[in-house]
């Protein structure tokens, strides 16, 4: 079972080996450890596999870090000097008000942003809004008031720093982390 | 005594600052003045008068003049032949020495003459170790330009601003001339909103280290810093009474952004104004009795005032969409602000007596303006080929000055006070 376990371990590697190299390279670089044949062939008795069920459910936290559930997307994004949640975003919020309505120990922090014109400071109030915006957005969908707090970045982390409108659209967001992940 | 001259670029870079300053333009009137070398002065680079010479010139108010090789050097013990000095278009001289002591230190002496007047106006000496040269170059200009102007220097003043580079943050406080700048604080996360205490041992400021704005303030003398604000939310724009005891700072714990008053201490919250937009960047007047502060409560963001001990704020810019930023001048009488002017962000200057409205620089991006304690020049930040720099206009707006880090971008600058 475990020469079995090596030489599939072996084979990946290989397999990556010959991935991160160039592609015309033959696989055959990584070692490969294969179990010695027996001298001589031996009726071998096969033995019976216990197969053993895990009672637990995968970790709902989980899906907030599975590309393919909704619940890894945490951005919300803001048109120029706005701060209501629009609603190409309701799938996406309804899925965090949920998840945060079934898991009661979970807690959010929502991070404001805004585009960095104009102070600084006064950018922390717009970044605060959004974030206060849609905190109250995931309080009526029914999360509790204690489990998220919404605070600000201001311009301060921008994901972009272009002068452009493009980049501008990028900043004027919220973030929404779990526990864990500030 | 003063003569009429015609503006000129002067250009200087400091190679012993960590920021570097250049210079343009120059005041309406400057005062021609002779700065003789003091004798001796080489035995303690870079001579003493070069440093006073560059202060004076720096202010904008000063010219001085360049000097033939004058044999013997004079200094303060010599008869000064005042027709000598007036055929040279002097107003003011300065002359003194610098004599090392047998114990390692030295002692340096000057005497201002008025020239005009042909009268002294005073001497100081002096004994002082090398790495006090500055600091004792900048109280000798203090002394010249209050004998000749009337009103206080600020050579002798620090300024403190943020350093990015790269993902590094760097809380500086450095001489008014960039020189000698100490780190404060360093940091991976944005530091913003630096303010100094009056007393000028202290700096409020606000740090993103917890994925959030916390307000702290931060002792000069030990490096020890405590948490003043880091309640539910956002805890930004600290501002001091003019007594130290209290700072107004902006938190969004009972929602969104308003005006709340803290003991230095943390200790002591309590709200000073309500409404239903976006209150920051309060700030005392200097004696007291006002809160000046940023407001968005009627449609777009405008300065507003209100009592310091409560009271409906009332409007004070009526110009233009977005007015933010107010800074109160140390005598009371113009508020400095951030004002948008076609798209571009600039410093402009309100005078409360007539209302009216001056805008000082033609840059596009300008934020943070800081006071000098003597009111005479405003220090800002703003952007120059992309770099963050830091700028001080004079308060007529003819003197500029502009101070780049070497690597990184400069901002958030904010004047210290005088130091008694």
């Amino acid at each position: 079972m475990r020469a079995i376990l090596i030489s599939l371990a072996a084979a990946s590697l290989a397999l990556l080996g010959a991935c991160a190299t160039e592609p015309e390279k033959p696989a055959a670089s990584a070692p490969v450890e294969s179990a010695k044949p027996a001298a001589k062939p031996q009726a071998v008795e096969p033995k019976p596999v216990t197969r053993v069920e895990t009672t637990s459910k995968p970790s709902p936290f989980a899906a907030l870090k599975d590309p393919k559930s909704i619940l890894s997307k945490r951005s919300v994004y803001f048109d120029y000097d706005k701060f209501d949640v629009k609603d190409e975003y309701s799938p996406l919020v309804d899925a965090h008000a949920k998840f945060l309505r079934d898991n009661p120990s979970a807690k959010m922090l929502i991070q404001g942003n805004a585009d960095e014109r104009g102070s600084r400071e006064y950018n922390v109030g717009l970044g605060q809004r959004r974030s206060d915006s849609l905190k109250k957005r995931l309080t009526l969908l029914g999360a509790r008031e204690d489990q998220i707090e919404s605070v600000s970045l201001g311009e301060e982390k921008p994901v972009c720093t272009e002068h452009t409108e493009d980049c501008y659209a990028k900043n004027r967001r919220d973030d929404m982390l779990y526990s864990g992940e500030y | 005594m003063i003569r009429l001259l015609a503006a000129l670029l002067f250009w200087t870079a400091s190679a012993h600052a960590q920021l570097a300053i250049e210079i343009t333009g120059a005041g309406a009137q400057r005062i021609p003045i002779a700065l003789a070398p003091f004798a001796g002065e080489n035995a303690l680079a870079p001579g003493i008068s070069s440093i006073v010479r560059a202060d004076l010139e720096r202010s904008g108010l000063f010219r001085g003049l360049e000097l033939p090789a004058i044999s013997p050097e004079p200094t303060e013990a010599t008869n000064i032949n005042y027709s000598e000095w007036r055929s040279r278009l002097a107003d003011a001289l300065l002359v003194g020495s610098v004599q090392p002591r047998p114990d390692g230190r030295f002692e340096v002496r000057f005497r201002l003459y008025d020239v005009v007047k042909q009268q002294p106006l005073g001497g100081v000496a002096y004994t002082l170790g090398k790495e006090q040269l500055r600091a004792t170059a900048h109280r000798i200009s203090d002394f010249v330009y209050e004998k000749l102007t009337g009103e206080k220097g600020v050579f002798s003043t620090r300024i403190a601003y943020v350093v990015k580079r790269g993902n590094r943050y760097e809380l500086q406080i450095a001489d008014y001339d960039g020189a000698g700048a100490e780190t404060a604080l360093a940091s991976f996360e944005p530091i913003i909103s630096p303010v100094w205490s009056p007393d000028g041992k202290r700096l409020a400021y606000v740090s993103f280290e917890n994925k959030k704005p916390v307000v702290y303030v931060h002792s000069l003398l030990d490096g020890k810093r405590h948490v003043v604000a880091n309640f539910k939310g956002s805890n930004s724009a600290p501002a001091w009474t003019p007594d130290g005891s209290r700072l107004a700072v902006v938190l969004s714990r009972e929602g969104g952004s308003q005006l709340f008053l803290i003991n230095a201490d943390g200790s002591g919250v309590r709200r000073l104004a309500s409404s239903s937009g976006i209150d920051t960047e309060p700030r005392f007047s200097p004696d007291g009795q006002w809160i000046y502060f940023t407001s968005d409560r009627g449609g777009t963001p405008q300065v507003y005032r209100m009592p310091a001990t409560g009271g409906e704020p009332q409007r004070v810019t009526f110009e233009g969409s977005y007015n933010v930023s107010p800074r109160i001048s140390p005598d009371g009488k113009t508020i400095a602000y951030i004002t948008r002017n076609a798209g571009k962000f600039q410093v402009a200057l309100l005078d409360l007596a007539n209302r009216q409205v001056q805008i000082l620089t033609d840059s596009e991006r300008d934020e943070s303006p800081s006071f000098a304690p003597n009111g005479r020049m405003i220090l800002l930040a703003t952007v120059i080929n992309e770099r963050g720099v830091l700028s001080a206009v004079s308060a007529d707006g003819r003197v500029k000055q502009r101070l780049s880090a070497t690597a990184g971008d400069v901002r958030e600058p904010a004047w210290g006070p005088f130091i008694e």
